[in-house]
């Protein structure tokens, strides 16, 4: 095997495990969008705020201590423990779960019925709100993320390139693979199977499809549309904490963080709004795309850093020669 | 018959039980429309119930108070007799009224037995975590739902379509199949809005078929909406006119058949 085809081939690995991180936040952008038709904006800062979340309540951070500090005039700022990762998860699902409910209760039940664009609106309202009680309650230092399953059974951290890259001898080559890229895509593969699942054997995700589908039919056979938006807000919520933990990983837990919603743009309009293996398979063509064009295009004859425009552009031609995406209903209408 | 009796039996043999929901002096407005006025009558346990009337005279809204769709602003709803409070389109139908809509409202994505399956969502009770390992309870929940599930497709004669997407189907079978998703909830009362409507004469025949069976085989208490007077006449036991709002008519097919007020409706009348 030649040594141009060893590099495309480590290329493209690495391609496809950048496009499991852009698929996991598109995942989060498809559930909401299914069951409730509104587009979150707020979907990468609720994946910040979710890492920043596990973060705070692992090194026992007070959280508003900032506030808390200005107003009382204390000065408290830790509770002087550490949770073990495994609990911090389960106490931020519970936040996120609590945010889901609260999203539902003062923000979008008082919308129904209302445009999509007015819900968009609100969606972006939401994320510089969530932005901000973000920053108030955790602060807004870059934090790097530990997450630990047992004692030294560590989740592989994409910072420290030099010790985490392990080189996996294939075909008489060595491939350099980041440990944490292949962490992020089992998680994500257990992940998809699970809400496919979920979706499509249990008695939530009938209700949840039937939600999707249609409203009245769903009220007439007896689902609460309130409780199933709960729920699709809360797996949403979920699916950012993974997305959250994997990127936090990656580039440690900052502000920045929100922006991944906008790779997640192009992914979506790859494989449509509605589909739920659309956003796997779009994330990944997204992934292996940006990385293949950048190593044997980009590179070599456009100066490089491609990676921050081929995304947009794919996208751009998808829009115009089939605007549904891949895996998008296509929407006739009947005359 | 004798409508103060607490049952009875019809000429064809079945039997007719007690009043299960009554109507209460029904108001509805719109804003300035008074879409329903005033209006009262009762639906008893096992008997086909007809409401028509031309036109614009309420009909549907009748049926959309009725399962929880609207809220009238004056009169009681009695449900299995007690007084039913105000509610929510799903609370209705947790306690046993199932409805078709004029407009069919199915979930076309999914497939025919998927969406029968949804109309069993009121029967399971197993909570989210159960659901989501489906083990044990969850899981001979799903199968005995199943069960009921298959019954009702196998009456309905839609086996062969049980796999298709909804969406695929033709106007007459999707109409069966929201008969069929409405039936898998094992109503206590069965609302159809309008179930024929749309149809051609054999598809009609076929849907008239179909809610005799369902009657006869499940007895269930059915409430129906049709604009096709020489159908409602052979199906129901009762039957309610409506017009502009107001009842006009209540009584056996015969009965109202004969109503001045009902044939000055339905042919028009010349006004002074």
């Amino acid at each position: 095997m030649p040594e141009q085809l060893a590099f495309t081939i480590e290329v493209f690995l690495n391609g496809l495990m950048a496009g499991v991180l852009y698929a996991l936040v598109a995942l989060g952008f498809v559930l909401i969008y299914k069951a409730s038709g509104i587009f979150n904006y707020a979907q990468g800062v609720m994946a910040l705020f979710a890492a920043m979340t596990l973060v705070g309540i692992q090194n026992g951070q007070v959280p508003f201590s900032h506030l808390i500090n200005a107003i009382l005039g204390t000065d408290v700022h830790h509770f002087g423990w550490h949770v073990h990762s495994a609990i911090a998860i389960v106490f931020t699902v519970a936040v996120m779960v609590l945010l889901a409910v609260c999203v539902q209760r003062f923000v979008f039940r008082h919308l129904v019925g209302q445009e999509p664009i007015i819900l968009f609106m609100a969606t972006i309202g939401l994320a510089y709100f969530l932005e901000g009680v973000a920053d108030l309650m955790w602060g807004s230092e870059i934090k790097s993320l530990n997450v630990c399953a047992t004692e030294g059974a560590c989740l592989p951290q994409g910072l420290n390139m030099w010790i985490d890259e392990t080189t996996y001898n294939a075909f008489g080559y060595g491939f350099f693979i980041d440990n944490l890229d292949i962490v992020a895509s089992i998680v994500a593969i257990i992940l998809v199977v699970g809400l496919v699942m979920f979706a499509q054997y249990t008695k939530q995700g009938r209700a949840m499809r039937a939600v999707a589908d249609d409203h009245q039919a769903a009220l007439s056979v007896g689902v609460s549309l309130n409780f199933i938006w709960i729920l699709v807000w809360s797996l949403a919520g979920f699916v950012a904490l993974v997305a959250g933990i994997m990127w936090g990983a990656k580039s440690g837990v900052q502000f920045s963080l929100s922006l991944i919603a906008l790779k997640a743009l192009p992914v979506l309009m790859l494989g449509g709004f509605t589909s739920i293996p659309g956003a796997i398979v779009g994330g990944l063509i997204i992934g292996v795309g940006e990385k293949l064009f950048e190593f044997l295009i980009g590179a070599p004859f456009l100066g490089g850093a491609t990676e921050n425009w081929f995304a947009y552009m794919l996208a751009l031609l998808f829009l115009v020669f089939r605007p549904q995406g891949l895996f998008g209903e296509k929407i006739i209408e009947r005359v | 018959m004798n409508a103060t009796a607490e049952s009875y039996t019809t000429e064809d043999g079945r039997t007719i039980g007690p009043v299960v929901m009554e109507m209460k002096n029904i108001t509805l407005r719109f804003g300035g429309v008074e879409a329903i006025k005033d209006i009262s009558f009762d639906i008893r346990e096992g008997e086909i119930r007809a409401i028509i009337g031309p036109n614009g005279a309420g009909k549907s809204s009748m049926l959309n108070v009725i399962s929880g769709f609207y809220v009238p602003q004056e009169g009681e709803v009695w449900y299995k007799g007690s007084r039913r409070p105000s509610m929510r389109p799903y609370q209705v139908a947790e306690q046993g009224i199932a409805r078709t809509f004029q407009n069919i409202a199915l979930f076309e994505g999914m497939s025919v037995l998927d969406n029968v399956m949804t109309g069993r969502l009121t029967h399971m009770n197993t909570g989210l975590f159960a659901q989501s390992f489906w083990k044990g309870k969850a899981e001979q929940e799903e199968i005995a739902n199943r069960e009921v599930a298959e019954k009702i497709i196998d009456f309905l004669e839609i086996q062969a379509i049980r796999k298709t997407p909804v969406s695929r189907l033709s106007y007459g079978l999707k109409k069966r199949v929201e008969l069929a998703r409405a039936l898998a909830a094992e109503p206590s009362i069965l609302l159809l809005d309008e179930p024929m409507a749309g149809m051609n004469v054999e598809e009609k025949e076929d849907m008239s078929r179909f809610i005799l069976d369902v009657n006869d085989e499940f007895g269930t208490t059915i409430a129906l909406i049709e604009h096709d007077m020489g159908v409602v006449m052979d199906l129901s036991d009762r039957v309610v006119v409506m017009d502009y709002g107001k009842k006009i008519g209540d009584g056996t097919p015969d009965d109202v058949r004969n109503n001045q007020d009902v044939i000055d409706a339905y042919l028009g009348v010349a006004h002074d």
